[in-house]
């Protein structure tokens, strides 16, 4: 998969988020890995962007350096028209008060000792905004809007609350600074399913109340289908595909996307098509990643030229993007095994 | 156990293909723990029956009992704080009744469970070899080159590429997905004629878990063995189970052949759990279904239906009277008042809405739940670990 390139970037400077090649690497000398290697996408305002992929793929690692948890090696990330990468320490911290994150493990990522007020209010304590009263005030607000009662679980702990209240508490922290973009990486994989709905919504609600911008990274396709305005699939540290989910789940272009369609067990014994796991193998390692394509070992259309060529992004239709030399056809059609595959091919690069 | 000291079963177990009975019986089986917070019900009054070659996937949310369900049918369980009755019947044996030594002539031979976690039902210093041979060289009584031998082949028919490389490792240095693949070859070594799959495709990834399911498919087929598929995803079962028994609060709620259960559900919480589901087939920013609150406490279950809390469609006598087991054609059963598709049930339901029963009105996508109405945690907390089961969800 795939590729670099930015043919996915919409112009314009009045993008919430913009991630340009971005890199991020791991350990040192022969072990290197390059977890995120040539990244580039866009969030608009009020979008929520999808990024999914298999684990190990680097969509958690983009996650954090789109925040500069981890800072990048190399690229830039721009947050609303700001450069986070060039900035000072001081200045940095500064504007990721507007960059906040929600993490997966929903009861790990609260404070255990700390009371569950307290932990909501620290982001405006740490800032010195408002005085204790009017942090309390915002915290209880913040608490109710996202379905916990604060005069009952204000004082408590979070071993107390399920992961599901758990989870609602962490976005509510999340909340408390006004951000105006929300990561989400893996919010609801360590829920149960009629939990998952109930913050999946919630989220939803938030977003459109508030006017949130989020990035919304998940291994779960539907999930991410349902929140995504846009979604974006990694492959080992590569994009592959961009497109907004309805075009992208009906007609994918790239081989992997539509191989981790095919894979998923839809919950109706009348649904055709998911008989057989259509990718055998398993995901290579990153620290020697395949030449030319990185899907290319597990693809099932692979050429002599996905080899040889790394496959830039490029546009297949109004806002749909592929990284792939042979994409696939809509409606799906099966390339031939050699010589040139699909008809689409003749119009790539 | 003692390696290379043999024993004569005491049990005859009759060749699967002339068994006259079902492969495994269930009745009413109950298993449950004393707790510092009282009697914990993990399996309340569960029966069912299984035919040799066919499949039965249990579904459940987490704490719902079906881990215990597969433990306590092998008769795994620890001895301790345990409370158990009913009966279990195995190719024509009372599992019951057993002993642990009697009991050790059935696992691994006759039944066999996989794991759900592969990261840590491996031992992790030892080799695969010896983990792999060892129940052939005790149980079968193979020597030590008929079980290597053995093994390689077992290694090769779950799908791992040069097996004899990968004998000599550890646990440590395979994948996720080769690990779970090694978990099968050890359940399948001894040739069982049920295997009990515990989650075994969680926190695989979707690529992945389709090939596993795949796999235990073929070699199912290929065995003629029986299986219970326990997930907490419908989407698993619904592709690949014969029967579907959909557990809540330690009892089976509903169960039917696989394609009655989706079509003709009888169950709110079935039909619930289905709804909640985000599914590909919807447009994205479909609003989900989402269930009010969560499962009960299995110490302090309400009288009446466990789900009746939850439930769109609950009336007063769902919350006094526990629904007994009714059935719905051929082996369909389901345990509601007011079930799905009935002209009571569609009167409960239309009687909630017009009464603004929030659950009922979560259901119909009238109110979103989440923002609608913040609820408190309501039982107080308990002190132990087991606590974060004490909150009571909005």
């Amino acid at each position: 998969m795939a590729g670099s390139g930015t043919a996915q970037l919409r112009g314009g400077d009045d993008m919430m988020l913009k991630v340009e090649h971005l890199v991020v690497e791991f350990g040192k000398g022969q072990r290197r890995v390059q977890a995120v290697s040539d990244v580039s996408f866009d969030v608009a305002p009020g979008e929520t962007l999808g990024l999914v992929g298999e684990s190990g793929c680097g969509k958690s690692t983009t996650g954090r350096a789109a925040a500069l948890v981890h800072p990048p090696d190399s690229g830039s990330v721009q947050f609303a028209g700001t450069e986070l990468t060039t900035l000072s320490a001081r200045d940095l911290r500064q504007a990721r008060t507007k960059v906040q994150m929600v993490f997966q493990d929903p009861i790990s990522s609260l404070n255990p000792r700390r009371r569950v007020l307290d932990s909501v209010m620290e982001p405006m304590a740490i800032w010195g905004i408002g005085t204790s009263d009017e942090r309390r005030a915002k915290a209880r607000q913040t608490l109710e809007s996202v379905g916990i009662n604060p005069n009952d679980a204000g004082g408590r702990r979070p071993i107390e609350f399920s992961g599901g209240q758990c989870q609602r508490i962490s976005i509510a922290r999340a909340l408390m600074l006004e951000p105006s973009l929300l990561i989400c990486d893996e919010p609801v994989s360590a829920l149960d399913v009629s939990v998952q709905a109930q913050i999946l919504n919630l989220l939803d609600d938030l977003k459109r109340a508030r006017g949130l911008t989020m990035v919304f990274i998940a291994h779960d396709l539907a999930v991410v289908k349902n929140v995504s305005d846009r979604v974006a699939v990694m492959y080992l540290g590569k994009l592959c595909e961009v497109s907004p989910p309805d075009n992208l789940y009906r007609h994918p272009a790239h081989p992997y996307t539509a191989a981790l369609l095919a894979s998923i067990p839809e919950p109706d014994p009348s649904a055709a098509g998911h008989a057989s796991s259509p990718l055998s193998g398993e995901l290579p390692s990153p620290t020697n990643p395949p030449s030319g394509c990185r899907f290319r070992t597990r693809c099932p259309y692979a050429q002599d030229r996905c080899a040889e060529e790394e496959p830039q992004m490029r546009a297949l239709g109004p806002d749909h993007f592929v990284a792939c030399h042979f994409p696939l056809a809509r409606p799906t059609d099966t390339p031939q095994s050699t010589g040139t595959a699909s008809p689409l091919a003749s119009t790539a690069s | 156990m003692i390696l290379g000291r043999r024993r004569t079963p005491h049990l005859v177990f009759p060749d699967a293909s002339q068994l006259e009975e079902p492969l495994l019986d269930v009745q009413d089986l109950r298993t449950a723990f004393h707790s510092s917070r009282g009697l914990v019900r993990a399996n309340d009054g569960i029966s069912f029956t299984l035919n040799r070659g066919k499949t039965l996937g249990i579904v459940g949310e987490s704490g719902s009992g079906k881990t215990v369900l597969t433990r306590s049918i092998m008769g795994l369980l620890p001895n301790i704080n345990l409370e158990r009755s009913g009966s279990v019947r195995f190719a024509g044996h009372e599992l019951m009744n057993l002993t642990p030594t009697q009991l050790r002539h059935v696992w691994g031979t006759q039944m066999a469970v996989i794991f759900q976690d592969p990261m840590t039902a491996l031992n992790p210093v030892v080799r695969v070899d010896r983990q792999l041979t060892e129940s052939l060289r005790i149980r079968l009584g193979l020597d030590r080159k008929a079980a290597h031998d053995t093994a390689v082949t077992l290694l090769s028919s779950v799908g791992i590429p040069a097996p004899e490389q990968r004998m000599r490792n550890y646990p440590h240095e395979l994948s996720g997905g080769m690990r779970q693949r090694v978990m099968i070859a050890i359940a399948l070594a001894c040739g069982p004629k049920l295997v009990l799959a515990d989650e075994p495709t969680t926190g695989l990834d979707v690529t992945l878990q389709a090939q596993i399911l795949d796999l235990l498919a073929a070699l199912q087929r290929e065995r003629s063995m029986g299986m219970i598929l326990v997930t907490h995803d419908l989407g698993v079962v619904a592709n690949r189970a014969d029967d579907i028994a959909v557990m809540y609060a330690g009892r089976i709620v509903e169960q039917a052949p696989t394609k009655d259960l989706f079509s003709y559900t009888r169950m709110p919480y079935t039909e619930a759990l289905l709804r909640s589901i985000p599914r590909l087939t919807e447009p994205s920013h479909t609003r989900l279904r989402a269930i009010p609150g969560r499962p009960p406490d299995l110490a302090a279950l309400p009288p009446g239906c466990p789900f009746a809390p939850r439930c769109p469609y609950a009336q007063d006598r769902c919350r006094a009277e526990d629904p007994p087991a009714r059935t719905a054609g051929a082996g369909h059963i389901f345990r509601c008042w007011y079930p799905v598709g009935s002209p009571e049930g569609e009167d409960a339901l239309a009687r909630n809405v017009a009464a603004g029963v929030p659950a009922a009105l979560a259901f119909t996508g009238a109110v979103p739940v989440g923002v609608a109405a913040p609820v408190a945690p309501v039982a107080p907390p308990a002190s132990t670990a087991e606590s974060t089961d004490a909150g009571e969800e909005a």
